[in-house]
């Protein structure tokens, strides 16, 4: 304890209580400390940002502006500038009358050959993958645990090796060639990463809540729409996103399992593009290969908070 | 053969994982409208003993009956029971409503009877207001009633409770402990409650079976198990501040540990004729009476106190005897300081003594 003599003297040499007459420790820092925005830090941080993004943006810019130019201008060189003359003819021909072979209908055969392709894969992928997970994660049973593994293992296990036995099986069982044979192999190959998102979002959904719904007479598919699905939105949303771009990206599969007029959109974009014959009409290329990347981007955009939150929630429990 | 007021009984029921086995052989009969409270600490096997109740774990042996009927290979929702668990599991997406009819739509009954019923049990819980809210929008006490709600409505023979309130502040958990004790005492139904609280198991059972390893260490009304532990472990779990322990040897009817010297009159054995042996003396230290009390206790001594505990109701005193650490609880307007003499009076009659090897009771 200070004695009360020695708090006055500290009293008597406190300036600002001299200046202010009595009232004292007004002056000085006060609240938050002011920031200045151009430090070494900030410069760093956001000049790091832009460069990166500059770098990743600057491909996307050149494919643009080139889709827009006449082969006259492409020629000119420039290719970092914009169109002087702006046409979407290149966009119309890579639709609608690029030549592939014989056939010069364009992207837009391939296009829906594409579609055809994704809707029943992803339909068919999440619902396997989703059930698979549930029976995993909620309804263990002896050996659930190893079929798991081994189901992961197969992601790691590269696509090259099971082309051939995947051809022969496809063969056998008669759908080599058919739409429903890529269909088979997309759903196939989409088990692993699936199951595993699905399981390990079943399981974070507090074991409780399963219980409960035992208890109140609900059965496996019971639990399985009533309780599980309605509470899972994130997790398919991220499953589907994973698959629509997989599926829609793939040029593997879809070269391999199917024949020449089911080729999809990737598939026949590589004919377009790396075709030998006559002049490389760089505009129609930049506009077929845009073309074809706008479903997954569309994807992204249109999901892009649901996909964040999905994989947070889905990489809680493991 | 059964008794005919049996509601639950379970038969040598065992159950293991791999090679750790969580119950052995275990017997206990629970009788109608019963409120028994299976109280132990984490890992004694409470809850997978109420989960084998319910059906949501398979025995590896043994038989569950209830109501005469037996259940052992039943589902969950065949075996007249209801349950509420200590994360409330309310299905999130489900309205309230939803939440308590659920059960009722799977079984199929009526549309009118399940308003009915509804409306009968959303006033036994006071939660009428609520009805079309989602689980979201409650408080934990509220989602808790409404949990208590889903058991209620299916109009079950059994409740079962999983450490309902361990969610809860403890104001809460308070306020609504007496409210299930309350609506025991109006539905009459046999209700098995697990919890590790023992002031929710003294309050609230009409028995309590304590657990330890997947065995009942002592079935029996709160006043047993609180005045007569039958072994150690027992007199030890229940109370707090827990039993003073003191080792020593039984001679002829006093208990003896080095100069401390306990003649136990009054005292009552559980056999007539007790030997000699290494025993442990167990005093409570709300028994150890204090200031004015003491003239009235049998027997006397002294302590010095070495640390105090104020605790506003109580003050807990940690002294010596014996060379051993020695709780009492004394009075919360006692004005004691470390270092203080103090008189204590013990009267053996509500001391415990257990066989030092055996653990148990003598």
């Amino acid at each position: 304890m200070a004695e009360p003599a020695t708090l006055g003297a500290v009293a008597a040499v406190d300036a600002v209580k001299e200046r202010t007459g009595g009232v004292g420790y007004l002056e000085g820092p006060r609240g938050g400390r002011p920031r200045r925005f151009l430090t070494t830090h900030n410069v760093v941080l956001y000049g790091t940002l832009l460069i990166v993004s500059a770098y990743f943006l600057l491909p996307l810019w050149v494919m643009l502006v080139t889709s827009f130019k006449t082969m006259d201008e492409i020629r000119m060189g420039n290719i970092f500038a914009p169109p002087t003359e702006f046409t979407v003819f290149p966009w119309i021909k890579a639709w609608s009358q690029a030549c592939t072979g014989i056939n010069c209908d364009g992207l837009s055969r391939g296009f829906w050959n594409s579609v055809y392709i994704l809707v029943p894969s992803v339909v068919v992928s999440i619902a396997v993958a989703s059930v698979s997970g549930y029976t995993l994660a909620n309804w263990r049973f002896k050996g659930s645990e190893a079929i798991f593994t081994i189901l992961i293992m197969g992601a790691f296990i590269p696509y090259q090796v099971m082309i051939y036995p995947i051809s022969i099986l496809l063969g056998k069982i008669g759908l080599f060639g058919s739409l429903w044979g890529l269909v088979l192999v997309h759903t196939i190959f989409g088990m692993p990463l699936n199951v595993l998102l699905f399981r390990n979002y079943f399981s974070s959904v507090p074991e409780e809540l399963f219980k409960a719904a035992r208890v109140d007479g609900a059965g496996f598919w019971g639990i399985f729409f009533r309780i599980m699905l309605p509470m899972s939105l994130p997790i398919f949303v991220v499953s589907m996103i994973i698959q629509i771009t997989g599926i829609w990206n793939d040029f593997l599969f879809g070269v391999i399992y199917t024949s020449n007029e089911r080729y999809p959109m990737t598939v026949q974009l590589n004919n377009i593009v790396n075709s030998v014959q006559g002049v490389k009409e760089y505009n129609v290329n930049m506009a077929a290969t845009l073309l074809t990347g706008l479903v997954p981007l569309t994807v992204y955009f249109a999901s892009g908070k649901l996909f964040v939150r999905g994989i947070a929630a889905g990489a809680v429990k493991g | 053969m059964l008794a005919p007021n049996t509601s639950v009984s379970i038969r040598d029921l065992s159950l293991q994982f791999g090679a750790v086995s969580v119950l052995q052989k275990l017997n206990l009969d629970i009788a109608d409208g019963e409120f028994l409270v299976l109280l132990g600490s984490s890992g004694c096997g409470k809850s997978t003993l109420l989960n084998c109740i319910a059906g949501l774990l398979e025995p590896t042996d043994g038989q569950i009956h209830i109501n005469g009927r037996n259940v052992t290979w039943l589902e969950p929702s065949e075996r007249g029971i209801g349950m509420v668990f200590q994360s409330y599991a309310l299905y999130p997406q489900m309205t309230v409503r939803g939440n308590l009819s659920f059960g009722l739509r799977n079984a199929r009954v009526p549309k009118a009877e399940i308003e009915s019923r509804i409306a009968r049990a959303a006033k036994v819980l006071q939660i009428e207001p609520l009805l079309d809210r989602k689980p979201g929008q409650l408080s934990g006490g509220q989602r808790q009633r409404v949990a208590i709600g889903r058991a209620l409505v299916r109009d079950v023979d059994v409740f079962l409770f999983d450490e309902p309130l361990s969610n809860l502040d403890a104001k809460l958990r308070a306020d609504l402990r007496v409210e299930i004790k309350r609506l025991h005492h109006n539905l009459d139904n046999t209700m098995i409650y697990v919890t590790h609280d023992q002031v929710e198991a003294m309050t609230l059972a009409d028995r309590i079976a304590i657990m330890r390893n997947g065995n009942i260490m002592q079935l029996g009304t709160p006043d047993e198990i609180y005045n007569r532990p039958q072994n150690k472990y027992v007199a030890d779990f229940i109370g707090s501040p827990s039993m003073n322990f003191l080792e020593g040897h039984l001679e002829r009817g006093t208990f003896r540990s080095g100069d401390f010297q306990l003649p136990l009159e009054g005292y009552r054995f559980g056999a007539p004729q007790v030997a000699d042996r290494p025993v442990v003396l167990g005093i409570r230290p709300e028994h150890v009476a204090t200031g004015a009390l003491v003239s009235a206790a049998p027997i006397k001594g002294e302590v010095s106190a070495d640390l105090v505990e104020p605790m506003g109701s109580d003050t807990l005193v940690w002294a010596n005897l014996a060379g051993k650490p020695f709780r009492l609880r004394m009075d919360g307007q006692a004005r004691v300081a470390p270092g203080d003499r103090l008189t204590i009076g013990i009267d053996p009659a509500k001391s415990s003594v257990f066989d030092a090897k055996t653990e148990e009771r003598l």
